[in-house]
């Protein structure tokens, strides 16, 4: 009897000291009390995050509940009707991003190489500043130069040459107008290079000399070793392009300035669209009915997802590549 | 301190004008593959090479010798012009292969270091398959005209680096997965593979285990046959059991030039002779 109840003291008390460990392993309560409260600064994190999830995921249920998954294929946006169909959204937010990436990639890679793998080091440090400078430029501010510089640009010296010369093609069909997918892509492009140029700098630097003694060594020239650095750095790159990918899947304020808001699929890059993002902007102060709203949360929710997973690959593609080279270097 | 024990070069020990002399290389009558004369090396402004003047007979081992930062990492640099990747270095004096001077602003850089294959310390084989790794000298460089021809190169050039029987099932894996020995007789072959007609090694047994580094020696003594090797090592016993020629340098200067044998047995020099038997470095 009295074995057991001292066992179960003992158990308590290495319960407590368990605790206390766990708190603060060097058992000083001053030590205890400041990890507490990092630890709980860093779980707001975690509860925001989720927190997110779940509030998106409860507001959009009516719509969920009313149009299942017909929601991300059906093309028809009447809130007059009460019919809501996200494709139109999801349509223009996808191909205005891959058309941003389409123009920025190369641009990012040509920045990314010239300023680790040719230019010395006194042009490289204003460059890298200035490029990562145009990262810091407000997202309005981007569209209003949109508005009044690009499009304006674009219907003049751009978009007729293109309707002139490709005008067989579906893509450049239609009425030019400086305003819709062709603007909103290049807006974009505009704002996701300097996120893909600073992080493929940082990953091509961290690619070993070592691998471009090798090449060159074999009698390799600067292009032939600037390849054998890329293919070193792939993953990295791979990693980088995500990264801006998510950037302009979410980007709001400019493309929404420029792009010409119209729930259409339209062949035409000339031609209005509308993205997931701006469709919330723009319209959540209209969306009086409770299924209107919903319906606006759920294409929230599913930005919210896609740019979460989109992000989430690309930190760990970009990760595995610096982290690696880190270690050794 | 140790500058002040530095003696002055022999010239007879150095100048190419004088390597027909009997006691310059144990092959008297080698013609020069590579002719070094006067040549100063700075990295920004401190100086790492001084009046260095040497010759190198064609098909020989020559073994490069001395303390940590003595220089001799920087002049195998200077033969191939692996030292212009890094900012701010500069070259004075001359360097020669065959006659021509590789510093001359006409050579071509690239034609140049595929003529004078290097192996590093540390093997850097490329994130490739096997078979890529070697074939990728003679792709850049365009040196086979088909497909079979490109295979036959590789699996010669696998042969001579005594890679072939190891690596021959697992060509199309990546090089990643060989062994730390087995990725350094890759960069060898890899170096072979576009025949070249110098091989400069920096220390390429450094990071190995003996029995790797074993078989490392015996292929640069059996690469002799065809090339012109000039080894950098900091193992004594390596050096006395690869090379024909030894030579020795200290903070940037060539002390001595001379055979293997006579090196480690009776150098001419007394700084040498200190070094080789561990009085200092």
């Amino acid at each position: 009897m009295s074995t057991r109840t001292s066992t179960a003291a003992h158990d308590k008390l290495k319960f407590v000291g368990r605790l206390r460990r766990a708190l603060s392993p060097t058992g000083n309560a001053g030590d205890a009390i400041f990890r507490g409260l990092m630890f709980c600064a860093a779980l707001l994190v975690l509860i925001v995050v989720g927190g997110m999830i779940i509030a998106l995921a409860l507001k959009s249920l009516p719509s969920i509940r009313q149009f299942g998954f017909s929601f991300l294929w059906s093309r028809e946006w009447n809130p007059v009707k009460s019919e809501f169909g996200a494709l139109p959204f999801i349509y223009g937010t996808v191909v205005s991003s891959l058309l941003a990436l389409l123009i920025s990639v190369p641009l990012s890679l040509g920045i990314a190489i010239f300023l680790v793998e040719q230019a010395p080091h006194y042009i490289a440090r204003p460059i890298t500043f200035l490029v990562e400078l145009l990262a810091a430029i407000p997202s309005v501010v981007y569209g209003l130069w949109g508005i009044f510089v690009l499009a304006p640009f674009l219907r003049v010296h751009v978009e007729p040459p293109l309707a002139h010369w490709f005008g067989w093609a579906p893509l450049f069909q239609g009425p030019i107008t400086g305003i819709g997918m062709l603007t909103g892509g290049i807006i974009l492009a505009i704002m996701v290079t300097p996120i893909i140029s600073s992080v493929v700098r940082d990953v091509l630097a961290a690619v070993p000399n070592s691998q471009r003694e090798a090449a060159l060594a074999l009698g390799a020239t600067k292009w032939e070793t600037t390849r054998v650095v890329l293919i070193n750095g792939a993953p990295g790159i791979a990693g980088a392009v995500m990264l801006g990918l998510g950037r302009a899947l979410g980007e709001t304020m400019a493309v929404t300035m420029v792009i010409g808001n119209r729930a259409e699929i339209s062949a035409s890059l000339f031609a209005p669209s509308y993205t997931i993002a701006s469709a919330i902007a723009n319209e959540f102060t209209e969306a009086t009915q409770d299924l209107y709203l919903s319906a606006l949360v759920e294409l929230g929710l599913i930005l919210f997802l896609v740019t979460f997973v989109v992000n989430g690959l690309a930190r760990v593609l970009v990760w595995n590549v610096t982290r690696k080279s880190g270690a050794a270097a | 301190m140790m500058s002040a024990t530095t003696p002055k070069i022999p010239s007879q020990f150095t100048l190419p004008q004088d390597q027909s002399k009997a006691s310059f290389v144990s092959t008297p009558a080698a013609p020069a593959k590579i002719t070094v004369s006067d040549l100063d090396f700075y990295y920004g402004r401190s100086q790492a090479l001084f009046q260095i003047t040497l010759s190198i007979p064609e098909r020989i081992v020559m073994a490069l010798i001395g303390p940590s930062g003595c220089g001799k990492s920087t002049f195998l640099r200077t033969l191939n012009r692996m030292n212009d990747v890094i900012p701010a270095t500069r070259v004075e004096g001359q360097v020669t292969i065959d006659g021509n001077d590789i510093y001359d602003p006409g050579t071509d850089v690239v034609d140049l270091r595929r003529r004078v294959g290097m192996v590093f310390q540390k093997s850097n084989p490329f994130p490739k398959s096997i078979f890529d790794n070697v074939a990728y000298g003679l792709r850049i460089n365009r040196v086979t005209k088909s497909k079979t021809e490109l295979a036959d190169r590789v699996e010669q050039a696998l042969k001579d680096a005594a890679l072939w029987s190891e690596a021959k099932d697992r060509l199309h894996q990546s090089a990643l997965g060989l062994s730390g020995g087995q990725q350094q007789r890759l960069c060898i072959a890899r170096a072979l593979a576009i025949r070249p007609e110098v091989i400069l090694m920096d220390e390429p047994a450094s990071a190995l285990d003996p029995i790797a580094t074993s078989k490392i020696e015996e292929l640069i003594v059996d690469l002799k046959q065809q090339y012109t090797i000039v080894i950098v090592t900091h193992n004594m016993q390596q050096a006395a059991r690869v090379s024909d020629t030894t030579a020795f340098f200290l903070l940037g200067k060539l002390i001595e030039v001379n055979p293997t044998e006579k090196i480690f047995t009776a150098p001419d020099q007394k700084v040498t002779e200190d070094y080789i038997t561990g009085r200092f470095g």
